[in-house]
């Protein structure tokens, strides 16, 4: 009888935490959607900031975040995934591999501001790239590499090994079974994977404080030298800066539900690809 | 009948690791002829038809002693490159792998690493593939479609005419029939018939009716070692060897 | 002859050496960061000494004469740090333990993608949620000054390592093999007792590296932390003081410091230790999961 009543008291504590987990997860979404849905409107969405931040729009802020993350996607996607094919295709020696896991595992638990001190020192002052959209989309790559990387090796060794022995069977060479036959076949599960990183990158901030990021703009950026707002950051800017502490809020609940709405669709896209992908292996 | 030597092993030793798995082994396979290799399972068949096409190249940690010809050349030595010995040696698998692309970039795959670049050549080549496999007709209107949604056999024969497409000279079945129905098995039976007439082919199977209806030579590998090798009718009728006698009237295996 | 190598040898041997290349980004991206935290980090510690870097209760970076004593923001790391490991422990170890042992088939399928959902939620969102809606909710419901102290730090903290706790634990779950469950109820033990005594052992140094790797993750978050713990650069003597963690020191200092100036080797020195703190939970997690794996003979 005693066992029993244990039983049920742990059994209830532990629906108890997913029970909290699940209420913090609704408060957020409940409380950012309904005050955020207050603010946004096409005007909101396409308009740049004006009166201090007080009114108009955050449309270079989404501009912004949007050219960091392509940025970044575009410098990391090649570089992961080449690393991602070397130790799954070419199978080096062990300890290599070891050395390269090793690298990819310490670097993904790198705190994001120490990238954002390492994208200062080299892209910023040593390459002279300034802060810039530049600097910031290579500091946010590095900081998405080794997640690129996982996605990508993931993909690749779920490719069915009997795929590489019919291509190379056929006189077909290691690199065009890669090409041809490996790589399109993992491609499904490598793009799941970007877009899990695009949330992730559109969602730093740490990373662009010193490298990119920059609280108002008048207009656009127009080269990849430029300054920008980026969603992030702007949030963080309304919350600390200015002198309008309720306007600010209320523009900064709008950004939030906005950011919210752009990771959580890209996430939701992701997961729900690699479910469909993994329900069809 | 002559018999042409195509492919030479001699004293093949291979290693998984510290694990012998052939023993020296001494055979040879004759041109325009359906050799078989028979025995129980884990004795080595996969293991040796795969040193012929240098598949086991593939897996780390293993070892070859002796040497093994193609045409009296060595295919281990220095200067051969082993993307051409496998375009020369074509293999079909034991459970069919065709590509999870449409059946027509599954066959045209081939040619096209083969560095052939002419659309129409190609697409000639992808239907006399097709048509020698025996599977033009049941495919020439979905060619389109992806090679996953056709039945087992299908699949099977479309790995063959894969194969076919890039002209090798010899063709290894590694048990092509072990996860088909009886009546997919009867085709690709008639098939290789049909197909010895252009190609030295390599058959492994457990299946000894099958080594008996279709091969003019059997091998009888029993735990890494080859026991007997002759013309099929011999071996199955009058077995020199005690083990292989015991084998066919089912004592073991 | 037909047999001899062909001419596209060369290219493929080139294209190889560039994977291996780029393999080696992650090293180069390493080593590269541990260089500039090491020069720019430095010659604050040669200025000020190192133990009175390390131990001063000073940090006044601004004044003049400045003091760079970073134990205060060591302490507000570690406060908020330990506040966060007892909420996303117990919810994440929690949690995990429902969806694998409690969950049934159809609700695994919905908990599962909300716990990737909540990952992905941007650590600012969490300092924002933290700094309008917790912060004032926790100072009206406690009776504080300010609701923007370690204890709202540590709550929003810890829902964020949450996911990270209960994936990786989930997983270790996952892997104890069902003949282990089945041969404790086959003894009579019941759901509780058997998970208690027999499933949570047998993936306890899983549970233990997702719990290192929750820890890392609290200490290098930066965001939040600056968002909703206050901000203040004292020791702090309770769960209720604001407290200034070592990451938001770096975020909301460096913009206003002077490049090459003291303070700005300062807080290189900062991000250097933070850097090494998480070094060494990530090597201490890998130990531990590598031996995890060779125990149940998977491979590496
Ligand atoms: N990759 C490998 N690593 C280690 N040992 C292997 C490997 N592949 C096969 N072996 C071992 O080598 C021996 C021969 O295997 P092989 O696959 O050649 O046998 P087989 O005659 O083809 O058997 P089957 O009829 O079951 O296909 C077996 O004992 C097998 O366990
Ligand atoms: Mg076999």
């Amino acid at each position: 009888m005693k066992n029993k009543i244990t039983q049920n008291l742990g059994f209830f504590l532990l629906f108890f935490s997913i029970i909290t987990t699940l209420f913090f997860l609704g408060a957020i979404i409940y409380f950012i959607s309904v005050n955020g849905l207050k603010v946004i409107n096409w005007e909101f969405l396409t308009q740049v900031p004006r009166k201090g931040m007080t009114e108009g729009g955050i449309a270079p802020a989404i501009v912004g975040t949007f050219y960091l993350t392509f940025g970044a996607i575009l410098f990391s996607l090649p570089l992961g995934l080449a690393c991602a094919i070397y130790l799954c295709e070419y199978s080096p020696k062990s300890y290599v591999v070891n050395i390269i896991r090793m690298s990819i595992n310490n670097l993904a638990g790198v705190p994001s501001v120490v990238f954002g001190l390492f994208g200062l020192t080299v892209f910023v002052k040593f390459f002279g790239f300034g802060v810039s959209i530049l600097s910031g989309s290579l500091t946010l790559g590095i900081m998405v590499l080794p997640q690129i990387i996982s996605a990508s090796q993931e993909a690749l060794l779920a490719v069915p090994q009997s795929y590489r022995e019919a291509s190379l069977a056929l006189g077909a060479t290691h690199w065009q079974t890669t090409k041809k036959m490996v790589v399109p076949a993992a491609l499904p599960g490598i793009l799941t994977g970007v877009i899990l990183s695009i949330g992730r990158v559109a969602g730093e901030t740490a990373p662009i404080l010193f490298t990119a990021a920059t609280y108002y703009t008048r207009g656009y950026p127009d080269s990849v030298f430029s300054e920008v707002m980026a969603l992030p950051y702007h949030i963080y800017a309304l919350m600390t800066e200015g002198t309008h502490p309720e306007k600010q809020t209320e523009i900064a609940y709008g950004c939030s539900l906005v950011l919210l709405i752009l990771v959580l669709l890209v996430s939701t896209l992701a997961i729900v690809l690699r479910q469909r992908q993994r329900g069809e292996l | 009948m002559n018999n042409e030597v195509k492919i030479k092993a001699k004293n093949v030793n291979f290693y998984y690791g510290n694990k012998q798995v052939l023993e020296n082994i001494d055979l040879e396979f004759y041109q325009n002829r359906v050799s078989a290799l028979i025995g129980p399972s884990g004795c080595g068949k996969s293991t040796f038809i795969r040193l012929f096409n240098r598949m086991n190249d593939l897996i780390s940690n293993t070892r070859m002693e002796g040497k093994i010809y193609l045409d009296n050349i060595d295919i281990n030595g220095k200067n051969v490159d082993v993307v051409k010995i496998r375009r020369l040696v074509g293999m079909v698998f034991q459970k069919p792998n065709p590509f999870p692309k449409t059946i027509y970039e599954n066959v045209s795959y081939g040619l096209e690493v083969n560095g052939i670049k002419d659309k129409k050549s190609i697409e000639e080549k992808v239907i006399e593939s097709l048509d020698r496999a025996a599977l033009w007709r049941e495919v020439k209107d979905r060619l389109h479609d992806s090679a996953l949604g056709l039945s087992g056999g299908q699949q099977q024969r479309l790995c063959i005419a894969r194969c076919l497409a890039v002209e090798p000279e010899v063709i290894l079945f590694d048990e092509p029939c072990a996860s088909l129905d009886p009546i997919s098995t009867r085709s690709i039976e008639e098939l290789i018939l049909e197909l010895k007439k252009y190609y030295t082919i390599v058959i492994v199977t457990h299946n000894m009716q099958q080594a008996a209806r279709i091969s003019d030579f059997t091998a009888f590998l029993y735990l890494g070692e080859l026991i007997e090798f002759g013309p099929t009718e011999k071996l199955f009728t009058v077995p020199k060897e005690k083990t292989t006698e015991e084998y066919l009237t089912g004592k073991f295996g | 002859m037909k047999f001899t190598i062909r001419a596209g040898v060369v290219k493929e041997n080139i294209y190889k050496w560039v994977f291996a290349v780029s393999a080696f980004a992650s090293l180069l991206f390493l080593v590269g960061i541990t260089i500039t935290l090491f020069i720019e980090g430095l010659p604050i510690f040669k200025e000020v000494g190192f133990f009175d870097l390390l131990f001063g209760k000073l940090w006044y970076p601004t004044y003049d004469p400045a003091d760079f004593g970073i134990f205060p923001l060591i302490m507000g790391t570690v406060w908020v740090t330990v506040g966060a490991l007892v909420v996303c422990v117990i919810l994440g170890v929690g949690s995990a333990l429902y969806i694998n042992e409690l969950a049934g088939k159809k609700q695994r399928a919905i908990l599962k993608p909300m716990i990737e959902i909540l990952a992905a939620i941007p650590s600012i969102v969490y300092g924002f949620f933290g700094m309008v809606i917790v912060a004032p909710f926790i100072q009206n419901l406690l009776g504080l000054p300010t609701g923007l102290c370690a204890f709202t730090g540590s709550l929003i903290l810890g829902i964020m390592a949450l996911p990270t706790v209960c994936s990786i634990a989930e997983d270790a779950l996952s892997f104890v093999p069902k003949s282990f469950r089945e041969a404790s109820l086959a003894l009579g033990a019941n759901r509780w007792q058997t998970m208690v005594r027999v499933v949570i052992p047998a993936a306890g140094s899983g549970i233990s590296t997702a719990i290192i790797l929750g820890m890392s993750r609290a200490v290098g978050e930066t965001m939040t932390v600056l968002m909703v713990t206050g901000g203040a650069a004292v020791i702090p003597h309770s769960f209720f003081d604001p407290v200034r963690p070592m990451t938001s020191t770096i975020a909301a200092e460096m913009g206003e410091a002077v490049m090459g100036g003291a303070h700005y080797h300062a807080l290189f020195a900062i991000g250097l230790i933070l850097f090494l703190i998480t070094f060494i939970f990530n090597v201490i997690a890998e130990t531990i999961s590598r031996k995890y794996r060779l125990k149940l003979g998977l491979s590496g």
